[in-house]
């Protein structure tokens, strides 16, 4: 975009990148970046994982906010959808996959049973996956329809906005090396 | 039919038979735990009970004997209905039918595991919903429906489940959710 003005330009002013650059944050670009490509892991354990497959598919649609790639390895995924009944017999396979993800991480727990044991309260469900891991988000229902996974989704990429990700990385970086 | 098949039984295996009954219809005869097998063959082999649809306990907790087991049988064109019962004591073994009908196998290791009742001559004894080693039988009358609690290292652990006075903690006419369904009931 070659600018046709005939005034005198200022010295350290390329018209001929003008539109092309902008300046940001390193920590807002990151942000921008992490938000808008998250990679589900769907930990699927019962009747929450329907309403997440529905999400996912056409009607419903996550991939328009840049979710739609569920990766069923936990190494290329950055948020965990656990959407269902954890029962102490999958309570450390959940925490264990968890633990195979990279950092960073988020977790969502979707219905009732994940956040809280929802109506099991039994000798055989873990009362709510936050006694495990760290939850970011927590959706309601049982089972929360697609658009409240979408929500709660949202409310992660609110919070990863929000992140301040090279401040955090150079104190951790910091201490280490003191 | 099933009630000819009821006589053929007490015929067969006489004082063997403790009791018999009908209830809408359904037969049932309680038999004692030695000639147990042996009935549930003669059902299948003289009577035509080719498939046990459900093998299941109960827990008579305070009685002796404390267990009863359960076995529904049927003729797979749905002709007939045969429901056989034998006492088990605390310290009995049961005699597996895995050898008359194959799928008896799931049905004895979900007992076993859920109640605890050994059984002799099965295949392959494990426990089939909880882990092994998880140190409790939960369907017993004796263990209390919030759980107990339990650590196996690297395989598994239970807490115990807030109950908060019920299984289900509903209160009628509260204005909202958080009213109606309270986390834990306050009582007065």
């Amino acid at each position: 975009m070659v600018s046709d003005s005939s005034q005198p330009l200022h010295a350290a002013y390329d018209s001929k990148i003008e539109g092309n650059v902008i300046i940001t944050k390193v920590d807002a670009a990151i942000n921008w970046m992490r938000k808008n490509s998250m990679w589900p892991m769907p930990m699927g354990l019962a009747c929450c994982a329907i309403e997440m497959m529905a999400a996912a598919c056409s009607r419903f649609d996550l991939s328009r906010f840049g979710m739609e790639v569920m990766r069923f390895s936990p190494r290329q995924a950055d948020v965990m959808i656990v959407s269902g009944t954890v029962t102490y017999k999958m309570a450390l396979a959940v925490k264990r996959v968890w633990d195979q993800m990279p950092e960073p991480k988020w977790c969502i727990a979707m219905g009732a049973c994940a956040s809280s044991g929802g109506m099991y309260r039994s000798y055989a469900v873990l009362q709510g996956i936050d006694k495990l891991i760290p939850v970011d988000v927590y959706i309601s229902g049982c089972p929360p329809r697609p658009e409240a996974l979408i929500e709660g989704l949202m409310k992660v990429q609110r919070k990863i906005e929000a992140e301040s990700s090279t401040q955090e990385q150079k104190a951790v970086f910091f201490e280490e090396t003191a | 039919m099933s009630a000819e098949d009821v006589s053929k039984v007490r015929g067969k295996f006489g004082a063997k038979v403790k009791s018999s009954g009908e209830f809408r219809s359904e037969h049932t005869v309680t038999v004692e735990l030695d000639s147990l097998h042996d009935v549930l063959a003669f059902a299948k082999k003289e009577l035509g009970f080719d498939m046990v649809i459900d093998i299941c306990s109960l827990d008579h907790f305070g009685e002796d004997p404390r267990f009863e087991m359960v076995y529904e049988l049927v003729t797979l064109d749905d002709s007939k209905h045969l429901r056989v019962k034998s006492p088990v004591g605390e310290d009995e073994k049961v005699p597996t039918v895995t050898d008359i009908w194959a799928g008896a196998d799931w049905h004895e290791r979900e007992v076993y595991d859920m109640m605890g009742i050994p059984f002799s001559g099965h295949p392959d004894l494990r426990r089939i919903l909880m882990w092994e080693g998880y140190p409790f039988h939960p369907l017993r009358k004796d263990f209390p429906l919030a759980g107990r609690p339990s650590d196996m290292p690297d395989v598994a652990f239970t807490g115990v489940a807030p109950l908060e006075g019920g299984p289900f903690v509903t209160c009628a006419g509260g204005d909202d959710t958080v009213d109606r369904e309270p986390r834990a009931r306050v009582l007065s």
